[in-house]
C-alpha cells in the first residue's frame, strides 16, 4: 500500500528593528515587536488557525486514518505563545488525537549544524524538551533547519542518538534514484532518511494557483491519480511543506483548503494511506544508502546552502557570529542567552542574499536591500559582542576561563555542602541543649 | 550695489554643498551696508531664511499672462513672496510662451532638484530669468554653477549688466576627467561670455584656466568659509555608545570622494589594533560596492554604514567622531572638513581637495597614499597629545575663516567689473 507522509514546517524569526550605529552600546533591545506581532497574527489568522481546524476535522472524520507531522521552531513557538496562543492550543488538540507527530529541529532555526556541532546539539536537545513540555511527545525524528543535511550532520545526529532524519530529495544527490523510498546514510547506516518528493510537494506549494501551469487547476482527484500512477514499488510519497502554504502562500480563495479536505477521500479510494515519518521509518527497510559530502537544503534550484551562506556578506556575518559561540556558552546571563538564540535564525542571513533580490526586493525580507540587511545585522551583532566581552575580561582565553569558572562552581557547591553540614551540627547541638535543659 | 544672483539650492532644502555655500556667501555679503541681494532659485519652499536677501522663485514667476484674482495669488504665493511682486513680474513678460506647459498662474513648474531632464529645467530657468531681469534693476549678475549660467547669460544680454560666474565644481571634478560634452559646452559658453569667473579654490582655478582655456586675469579664487555653529548644535553631546575611538567618512559615497581608500586604510588600521571603529556615513552609487568590500576584507564587525544623514544628524555624527577623514580624489573645495573641525574633530584630508589650500591644522595625505592615511588615523586615535593639538588648534583656525571675508573678496570683484 502506498503511503502519503505529510510534514508541515512552522517558523517565524524574531525580526530585528532598525538598529543604527548610534544604538551600539546604548540600546540592547533588538527586535521589531510591532512587525513581529503584526506578521504573526496575520499569518495565524489566514493560515495556522484555519489549517489547524481543518486538520482536526479530517483526523476526526477519518477516525485516525489521516495523519500528519509538524516541526515548529522554538523561536516560532515563543512568538506564538506571546502573540497568538490559540495556535498552540489548536496544535495541542491535534497532538491529543495521537495522529500527529512532532519532529525536533534546531531551537533557533539556526545554521549551527554548519559551524558549531556543540551549539547544534544543544539547540536540538532544547527543542526536544520544549516539544515534550508543550505536546507531551518525545520527538524521535530530527529535521534540521531548511532540511539541511550532509554526512557530517549525519554523524552529529547519530552521536545524539537519533536514528531517523528527514531531508530533501535533491536531484544531484539521488541521480536516477527515486525519493519515494526509505534510504539510509552512507557513512552512518543506522541513520534512516526520508526524502522530500519535490515534484509533488511543489505542485501544492508553488504551482497550485498558477494559471500558467499546464495542469491548472489542480484537483484532489488529479493529484491522487498522479501518486497512484507512480511505479508499484514506490511506497512512500513525502509531501513536505511550509504550513503557511495552506492559506497564506496559497490564499484560501485559491481553494487550497477544499483541495486538502478532498485529498484523503480520493486517496482512500485508490488504496493510498497516510502515515507519520517515524511510522514509515519503523515499518520500511532502507533500499539503499546515499552519500552527501556537501550540505543540501530544500531551497533554490541548486538545493544547496547558497541562500544563506552564498555571498561574502553572509559568510562574514556568519563567521563573526560563531566566533563568539564558545564565549556565549560560558555566560550565564539569561537575556544574553536569549539574544544569542534569536540572532542565529537563518532568516537574518537569507535577507542578505543577493540572488533573491533580482527584482530589487525579496518577498520575505523586511529590508530594502541585502546590503541594508547586512548593515543592520552587523550593528546589532557588534552590540551583542560588546555585551559578551563585558561579561569576562578579554585577556583570559576560553580554556582558562572555563577552568576558572569550573573552580568557582565547584567551590560554590563545596560552600553549600559545608553550610548544610554546619546547619546540621548546629541543629544537633541545639537539640542536645534542649534535651539538657529539659533534664534540668 | 544691487546684485541679481541665480542659484539652484538654498537651505534648509539642500542636496549638496552648493546650497550651503550660497547661503553662507550671501549672508556674509549682506554684512556690507550697501549690499542688496536678489536671489533666484527654481523652487523655494517658503521656509528659507529671507532676513538678509530677497528671494524669488522661478516657479512663481509668470511667463504667460493670466488673469489671476488677488485672492488666488495671495493664497498660492504668500508663503514664498509678496503677492504684489507677482503682478509686478507679470507686467514684464517679454514673449509668447503659450506653447510651454504652465500652471494656472502662468508659471513653469520646477523640481528644484537634479532630475533626469535637468537640461530642460536649466533652459526653462533661463526663460524665467528674462522676465526677472526685465522687472528689477541691479548693477551686477552673479550665477552659481553651470545650471544657472544660461540664466545669467540671458540676463546679461537683456540688460547689458556685467556677469560674474561662480564655479563651485566643474564637470571635470564630477566625472574624474571624462566630462559630459553638453554640460562642458554650457560651462564653457558661460565662462567665455561672462565678465569674471570666481573659483572656490586654486585647484578649480587651475582647471578652469587649463581645461576651459580662460585667461588668468579673468579668474579669481575666493575660498569658501563656514558658518559658525548654532548654540543648539554646539550643545550636542557625544551620542555613540561604543568604547572604541570612532573614525568617520562623511559624504556622498561616489567615485569623486574616494571611499575605497578609506576602506583600505581601515583594513590596515584594524589589522594592527582593536580600539578603533570606522563609520561610513552618507549614501551614493558606490555604497553597495563598499559594503561588499568591507565584508570581503573581514572587517565588517568594526566598520559601520549609517545611510544618508540630514541636518542635525550630520552634527550628531561629527560630535561622536574622534577622527574625520576625507580622501577625495578631486574636490573643488569641500566644506565638510571645516564643519568637522568646528565640532572639534581632528581631520585628515587629501591634497586633492581645495580646502587643503587654506587649512593648516589638519593632516594632509595624497588620496592614494593609504598607508599614510592609516598611519595618521592610528596616531590620532592612539596618542592623546596629537588629537588634543589638532582639536584645539583646528577649532581656533576655523574660527578665523569667515564668510564675511569671502564676501569682501567677491565685492572687490563686483567693484572691478562694474567700474571697468
Amino acid at each position: 500500500m502506498k503511503t502519503i507522509c505529510f510534514y508541515f514546517q512552522i517558523h517565524q524569526p524574531f525580526r530585528l528593528k532598525r538598529y543604527r550605529f548610534f544604538n551600539i552600546g546604548r540600546d540592547h533591545y533588538y527586535y521589531d515587536d510591532y512587525s513581529n506581532e503584526d506578521i504573526l497574527q496575520q499569518i495565524a489568522g489566514r493560515s495556522y488557525i484555519p489549517a489547524n481546524r481543518m486538520l482536526l476535522d479530517l483526523i476526526r472524520q477519518y477516525k485516525g486514518k489521516f495523519k500528519v507531522a509538524f516541526s515548529i521552531s522554538g523561536v516560532a513557538l515563543e512568538q506564538l505563545e506571546i502573540y497568538s496562543p490559540e495556535v498552540i492550543d489548536g496544535l495541542r488538540e491535534l497532538a491529543r488525537t495521537g495522529n500527529v507527530e512532532f519532529l525536533t529541529e534546531t531551537y533557533a532555526h539556526s545554521l549551527a549544524s554548519l559551524a558549531d556541532p556543540e551549539e547544534f546539539k544543544q539547540q536540538v536537545t532544547m527543542q526536544a524538551e520544549r516539544i515534550k513540555m508543550l505536546f507531551d511527545q518525545t520527538p524521535t525524528v530530527l529535521r534540521n533547519t531548511e532540511l539541511i543535511y550532509s554526512d557530517d550532520i549525519a554523524d552529529m545526529a547519530c552521536e545524539m542518538g537519533y536514528s531517523k532524519m528527514i531531508t530533501e530529495g535533491a536531484k544531484h544527490i539521488l541521480g536516477w534514484k527515486s525519493p519515494n523510498y526509505l534510504y539510509q546514510s552512507q557513512n552512518r547506516p543506522e541513520l534512516k532518511l526520508l526524502l522530500k518528493n519535490s515534484r509533488f510537494s511543489d505542485d501544492i506549494t508553488y504551482r497550485f494557483s498558477n494559471y500558467n501551469w499546464s495542469e491548472y487547476p489542480l484537483t484532489a482527484e488529479k493529484f491522487i491519480s498522479w501518486i497512484a500512477d507512480t511505479p508499484q514499488e514506490e511506497q512512500v510519497i513525502n509531501l513536505f511543506m511550509n504550513y503557511e502554504t495552506l492559506g497564506n502562500l496559497q490564499p484560501s480563495y485559491t481553494g487550497i483548503f477544499e483541495f486538502m479536505k478532498a485529498l484523503p477521500r480520493f486517496a482512500f479510494d485508490q488504496g493510498i494511506g497516510f502515515a507519520t515519518p517515524s511510522e514509515i521509518m519503523d515499518v520500511h527497510k532502507p533500499v539503499g544508502a546515499i552519500s552527501v559530502p556537501t550540505p543540501i537544503s530544500w531551497t533554490d534550484e541548486e538545493r544547496d546552502v547558497g541562500a544563506w551562506l552564498g555571498n561574502t556578506l553572509q559568510k562574514g556575518a556568519f563567521k563573526l557570529l560563531y566566533d563568539i559561540a564558545e564565549r556565549v556558552r560560558l555566560c550565564t546571563d539569561r537575556r544574553l542567552k536569549q539574544d544569542w538564540l534569536y540572532l542565529q535564525s537563518s532568516d537574518h542571513f537569507y535577507y542578505m542574499s543577493t540572488k533573491h533580490f533580482s527584482g530589487g526586493h525579496s518577498n520575505f525580507s523586511p529590508y530594502e536591500s541585502p546590503y541594508d540587511a547586512f548593515n543592520n545585522y552587523m550593528n546589532v551583532l557588534s552590540d551583542f559582542i560588546g555585551r559578551i566581552k563585558a561579561q569576562y575580561p578579554d585577556t583570559v582565553d576560553n580554556e582558562e576561563l572555563n577552568s576558572l569558572l569550573t573552580t568557582i562552581r565547584n567551590q560554590e557547591i563545596e560552600i553549600k555542602r559545608l553550610e548544610l553540614e554546619l546547619k546540621k551540627v548546629i541543629g544537633r547541638n541545639e537539640e542536645k541543649l534542649v534535651v539538657k535543659q529539659k533534664d534540668k | 550695489m544691487r546684485a541679481l544672483m541665480f542659484g539652484w539650492e538654498f537651505p534648509p532644502h539642500i542636496l549638496g554643498g552648493l546650497g550651503t555655500a550660497s547661503y553662507g556667501l550671501t549672508k556674509g555679503m549682506a554684512k556690507q551696508n550697501d549690499m542688496e541681494i536678489l536671489f533666484v532659485i527654481p523652487k523655494p519652499w517658503g521656509d528659507e531664511d529671507q532676513s538678509f536677501l530677497t528671494m524669488i522663485g522661478a516657479n512663481n514667476t509668470p511667463v504667460v499672462w493670466r488673469d489671476v484674482p488677488w485672492e488666488t495669488a495671495k493664497s498660492r504665493l504668500e508663503k514664498c513672496m509678496d503677492p504684489q511682486e507677482y503682478y509686478h513680474l507679470r507686467d514684464h513678460i517679454y514673449a509668447d510662451f503659450n506653447y510651454m506647459h504652465t500652471n494656472e498662474l502662468g508659471c513653469i513648474e520646477f523640481s528644484g532638484r537634479y532630475p533626469n531632464n535637468i537640461l530642460e529645467e536649466t533652459n526653462n530657468y533661463s526663460i524665467v530669468a528674462g522676465v526677472i531681469a526685465r522687472t528689477y534693476s541691479f548693477d551686477v549678475i552673479h550665477a552659481h554653477d553651470w545650471l544657472t549660467y544660461p540664466a545669467g547669460l540671458h540676463a546679461k544680454s537683456v540688460t547689458g549688466k556685467p556677469l560674474v560666474i561662480h564655479v563651485h565644481a566643474t564637470e571635470f571634478d564630477r566625472s574624474r576627467g571624462k566630462p559630459n560634452p553638453v554640460v562642458y559646452g554650457i560651462e564653457k559658453d558661460g565662462m567665455d561670455h561672462c565678465d569674471h569667473i570666481i573659483c572656490v579654490s586654486d585647484l578649480t582655478r587651475k582647471t578652469v584656466i587649463e581645461n576651459y582655456h580662460q585667461p588668468h586675469w579673468k579668474v579669481t579664487t575666493v575660498h569658501n568659509a563656514v558658518e559658525p555653529l548654532s548654540p543648539e548644535i554646539e550643545a550636542l553631546e557625544r551620542l555613540s555608545g561604543v568604547p572604541e575611538k570612532v573614525v568617520t567618512f562623511l559624504g556622498r559615497i561616489t567615485m569623486q570622494k574616494g571611499p575605497e581608500f578609506f576602506v583600505d586604510a581601515a583594513t590596515q588600521v584594524l589589522s594592527k589594533t582593536e580600539h578603533i571603529r570606522f563609520v561610513m556615513a552618507g549614501s551614493g552609487d558606490m555604497m553597495d560596492q563598499m559594503i561588499r568590500l568591507v565584508a570581503d576584507r573581514g572587517i565588517a564587525g568594526k566598520f559601520h554604514f549609517t545611510g544618508f544623514l540630514r541636518g542635525r544628524q550630520v552634527y550628531e555624527m561629527l560630535k561622536s567622531s574622534d577622527v574625520y577623514v576625507m580622501p577625495s580624489v578631486s574636490e573643488p573645495f569641500g566644506i565638510s572638513p571645516l564643519e568637522a573641525m568646528q565640532c572639534g574633530v581632528p581631520s585628515i584630508i587629501s591634497y586633492q581637495s581645495g580646502c587643503s589650500e587654506i587649512l593648516h591644522n589638519v593632516i594632509k595625505t595624497n588620496y592614494w597614499d593609504v598607508e599614510a592615511m592609516a598611519d595618521a588615523i592610528y596616531s590620532i586615535c592612539t596618542y592623546p597629545a596629537m588629537a588634543e593639538y589638532l582639536k584645539v588648534e583646528g577649532k581656533k583656525e576655523i574660527d578665523t575663516i569667515t564668510w564675511e571675508d569671502a564676501g569682501r573678496k567677491v565685492r572687490e570683484v563686483y567693484d572691478r567689473v562694474v567700474h571697468s
